[in-house]
């Protein structure tokens, strides 16, 4: 019989993405044929255990990476490497601290049906594909899953007027860059003949490319569809519009899954595929990270909105772990992975705090709601105090132990001074950080009982899953480190 | 050697003593109490240790109760803890200031937190000055920030929000550099001899670097010391901090704190970096007799108690770093126990101008007048503070800057001229703020000042008979300090750093 060849499939390797479609399409076909709606507690459950499920399945990808080694499979296109299982950790746990978070927001919302859950599995099985992929086009095919889902999930409280205008914000831009992104992989295409991040990095390292303005090309769209989706400056203009206009618990994907997914693939296709380019991409990269962690810092001193502030704050982070990236190397690797497995869930529980203030309607999100929540709340206030410290930076929370990991690897690959500048941006944004910390703990102006928050059981648990995070890799960091540094990239140059 | 459960019960102590008191928070003065047993078992512990200690130890030189343990190899962390002559001092310091700041400066408003703050803020120092790592220094010295950015918050005056986040700001932006020259330095040396990423002091003691590297290193740990002492042009914080800052949170910022920025000078800076020193040393030296004049001459000019002892405070520090910086022995183990002094005598200001302003709501020179007529005793006690600081001879303060300026003689004669200018100016300007405060006629609100209680009077009873023991004999502390600057002398020395 003649026909397509099959690639062979390590079911194993691709199980993760299997397992988020197939809770999505469950949903879907539940929702389509169950004669009343599916209700919200049903999807949630169905996300919970997915996400679940993939933790497990995460565990045996571990040993099978740690007894047979990194392997590619369906024809290269999809890697199995200790680095894609840790990223596959970190956003199967974000997905279930943002399901939990999603459903007492729903349920506060009254948004009725599992439209929401499928559209976030949907986005965060693209993120998964990302973490795993290794040719261009299904990096691609992975950025566009997990963004068109995306898309949606911003526009979602159609009753806002700023969350449908942040959607076509979203969409607008975002499609744009992905354009620059395909057309980047074709350049890419075009002078190496292949998409395919292992045979680039062959190519690039067995033949002299006399004339490299193609591949310096597609290099550069490349990394400007990156710089976008990690809102990088200066490609970071739509991130703070977005994030206040988006539900505040799409605000958190966006800034934990998203943020690894496209950090995973930006170091596969810089490090894996282009590493041999390094002295090319490298000061381009310098001057990124400068500004991003320059301007995300004092931009954000500006704002009066806190989920404005956490965009600037999420970019000026972005800046620390494009550090990583910058490096090139395995430390360097090895630390972006440890800031993004951390920065996720605390960033998720920080916004869940967040939609827990939001109230109804969820927009009370001025930095005046925040008078005095430590005194009124004082578990939910310590709380918040202390992620923020660690997204700051400080010792004794995991956020010190990011930052210092990116950092070591950046002053070992010669960086002294551009790990300065990341420093101090640290000292800069830790200025709106300290404000908002101090108010929590300012005399709050009477009428105390009315503002007092809700705190629905499943949103206490993620707060507290944030606030375990912090302290305990913050106090024993060592484990974590050391289950980063093992899960290296397969084709480390 | 002696065991190093001492240096860990010195560091957790006061951690328990915090959670307790969080624990008890619903009972009325109940973590007060659990507050002061731990800082009266922290004291005791501190002065155990001190007699305890060993000063040859066959194997580690000066250093005792040393003990190591890796927690992360490829983060570099460990715990890593040992004592000498230098921290030793600090260590009967940081236990006597927590003591004295909770006895002498009680604040009654959410008191769980304001004890818990205070605990955990010691038992940072204490950790700062028992690390023999510089990774755990970095860690516990930055992490000193946040207690003492919530006292200073929680607690302080009417502008103390500005004034804690300019504190915050200023030392976290000198962090910074620290941060970066401890990373860099582990590496080098790492890439020297191979093996893991080590951040010990032992080790990293004995780098080799070129000459250019070195300086900069040093510039980079000198910047953030010099914020946290503070040394002049890095001081701007201070005033403001201090004056806003509640009075537990002046004591220990001034008293303390202060002493973490001069003892990472001598122990990190010069230490480790001794090749830099002789082409830094004419800038270290302006910059600190730029210190003690300008601190000297604006305190003649300030208007409050608060900002006069943080400027006159700042002349201190400036004396100190010239005791550092000159490279002559006397110098600098008078610098060493100038930080001790000036610890028991800043806190013993702060606390007299914390029992004023509990009766009179004010601190400003101005508002104050003839004291000493209805408060004889708060007179007397500020006399013998103030004329301890001064350098009056047979008072503590006089045998460090006596040491540190003959020293300075030795070896940079006309810099110890200048210098000793400082001296006569702390007299002007401590003379004149006791005559406008103490003497006079008292009127209105002043003559309703009520005298020191049993309380009070208790409370300073420390500071007193440290002023005047080390004062006469001084004797038994400088024997233990003698020996951990020789060693320290003797390791940079071939760097030309005694001339």
């Amino acid at each position: 019989m003649t026909g397509v060849a099959i690639p062979s499939i390590h079911y194993l390797a691709i199980l993760p993405v299997l397992i988020f479609f197939g809770a999505a399409l469950a949903l879907l076909v539940a929702s389509a044929l169950v004669k009343s709606k599916v209700t919200i507690n049903w999807a949630t459950a169905t996300t919970v255990a997915a996400a679940a499920a993939t933790l497990v399945v995460a565990f045996f990808q571990w040993r099978c990476v740690a007894n047979t080694g990194a392997s590619t499979t369906v024809a290269h296109a999809v890697v199995l490497d200790g680095f894609a299982v840790v990223g596959t950790v970190a956003i199967a746990a974000s997905v279930l601290l943002t399901a939990l978070v999603a459903h007492d927001w729903a349920v506060r919302e009254r948004v009725a049906g599992a439209d929401f859950h499928i559209l976030a599995l949907a986005s965060s099985a693209g993120a998964l594909l990302m973490v795993q992929a290794n040719d261009l086009i299904v990096i691609f095919l992975g950025l566009e899953i997990m963004s068109i889902g995306l898309y949606v999930l911003v526009g979602f409280d159609r009753g806002r007027a700023t969350s449908s205008e942040a959607s076509l914000k979203y969409f607008l831009l975002g499609s744009f860059a992905s354009a620059i992104f395909i057309y980047g992989v074709a350049l890419i295409y075009g002078a190496t003949g292949s998409t395919d991040l292992s045979s680039i990095s062959y190519f690039l390292g067995s033949n002299v490319v006399l004339r490299p303005g193609l591949l310096y090309a597609g290099g550069a769209l490349l990394l400007i569809g990156f710089a976008f989706k990690v809102a990088a400056v200066p490609f970071h203009l739509w991130s703070p519009d977005v994030y206040e206009g988006a539900p505040t618990p799409v605000t958190g994907v966006m800034a934990s899954i998203v943020k690894v997914g496209a950090f995973a693939a930006f170091l596969r296709v810089l490090i894996s595929g282009l590493g041999t380019q390094l002295d090319t991409w490298r000061p381009v990269l310098w001057v990124l990270v400068a500004a991003t962690c320059l301007v995300g810092a004092s931009v954000g001193l500006l704002q009066r909105n806190v989920k404005r502030l956490l965009a600037y704050s999420s970019i000026n982070q972005a800046g620390f772990m494009l550090l990583g990236v910058w490096t090139g190397s395995a430390r360097g690797v090895a630390g972006t992975l440890f800031f993004v497995l951390t920065y996720a869930p605390v960033v998720v529980a920080t916004f869940c705090v967040v939609t827990l203030v939001g109230g109804a309607g969820d927009d009370a999100h001025a930095i005046d709601h925040y008078r005095g929540l430590a005194r009124r709340q004082p578990w939910l206030g310590n709380a918040l105090a202390l992620m923020l410290l660690s997204q700051l930076g400080a010792p004794l929370t995991v956020g010190f132990y990011a930052k210092y990991t990116v950092l070591a690897a950046t002053i070992d690959s010669g960086g002294g001074a551009l790990a300065l500048i990341a420093i101090l941006s640290a000292a800069i944004a830790a200025v709106f950080y300290l404000r908002w910390v101090l108010w929590l703990y300012a005399d709050s102006d009477g009428d105390d009982a009315h503002r007092r928050v809700a705190v629905p059981s499943s949103s206490a648990f993620v707060v507290a899953v944030g606030v375990v995070v912090v302290l305990l890799f913050g106090l024993w960091p060592g484990p974590l480190v050391t289950w980063c540094q093992h899960a290296t990239l397969l084709f480390l140059p | 050697m002696h065991s190093s459960i001492y240096l860990t019960l010195l560091i957790v102590v006061p951690l328990v003593g915090a959670l307790a008191a969080a624990v008890v928070r619903n009972r009325e003065g109940w973590s007060y109490l659990a507050g002061v047993s731990a800082a009266t078992v922290e004291l005791v512990l501190a002065v155990v240790v001190a007699f305890l200690y060993n000063d040859h130890v066959p194997g580690a030189g000066t250093w005792d109760f040393m003990s190591r343990h890796v927690l992360s190899s490829p983060l570099g962390l460990a715990y890593d803890v040992a004592l000498d002559g230098i921290s030793v001092l600090m260590v009967v310091l940081t236990a006597l200031v927590l003591f004295l700041a909770l006895l002498g400066a009680r604040d009654r408003r959410r008191e769980a937190a304001f004890v818990g703050w205070l605990l955990a803020l010691t038992s940072f120092t204490m950790a700062s000055f028992l690390s023999h790592d510089v990774l755990e220094f970095f860690i516990f010295f930055e992490l000193t920030l946040v207690p003492s950015y919530f006292i200073i918050t929680g607690w302080g005056g009417p502008a103390s929000a500005r004034a804690a986040l300019k504190f915050f700001i200023y030392t976290f932006s000198g962090s910074a550099f620290l941060f970066i020259g401890v990373l860099y330095l582990g590496f080098l040396h790492q890439h020297e001899v191979g093996g893991p990423l080590t951040f010990s002091y032992q080790a990293l003691y004995s780098t080799t670097m070129s000459h250019g590297t070195a300086v900069w290193l040093f510039l980079a740990f000198a910047v953030a010391f010099a914020v946290k002492s503070p040394i002049f042009p890095f001081h701007t914080w201070s005033p403001i901090t201090y004056a806003e800052a509640p009075t537990a949170g002046s004591v220990e910022l001034s008293a303390l704190l202060a002493k973490l920025g001069t003892y990472g000078l001598l122990r990190f800076a010069v230490g480790l970096f001794p090749l830099a020193l002789p082409s830094l040393r004419p800038l270290l030296l302006t910059l600190a007799v730029i210190s003690i004049l300008y601190g000297s001459l604006v305190a003649c000019a300030t208007p409050d108690l608060k900002r006069l002892v943080a400027y006159s405070s700042l002349a201190q520090m400036g004396f100190i770093t010239l005791g550092i910086v000159t490279g002559s022995k006397i110098a600098m183990v008078g610098a060493v126990l100038l930080m001790f002094n000036h610890g028991v005598i800043t806190a013993g200001f702060f606390l007299i101008i914390g029992f004023l302003e509990r009766q009179r709501g004010s601190y400003t020179i101005k508002d104050l007048s003839g004291l000493q007529g209805p408060a004889p005793v708060y007179a007397a006690l500020f006399t013998v503070v103030m004329l301890a600081s001064i350098g009056l001879p047979g008072l503590s303060g006089f045998v460090s800057e006596y040491l540190i300026l003959i020293g300075t003689f030795g070896t940079h004669a006309w810099w110890g001229v200048v210098a000793t200018f400082g001296v006569l100016a702390a007299a002007a300007y401590l003379l004149w703020a006791y005559q406008r405060v103490f003497q006079g006629r008292a009127g209105g609100a002043n003559a309703e000042v009520t005298d020191a209680t049993a309380s009070q009077r208790w409370v300073m009873v420390p500071v007193v008979v440290l002023i005047v023991v080390l004062g006469v004999f001084p004797k038994p502390v400088l024997d233990r300090i003698s020996p951990s600057v020789q060693q320290l002398i003797e390791h940079v020395a071939p760097s030309g750093v005694n001339r």
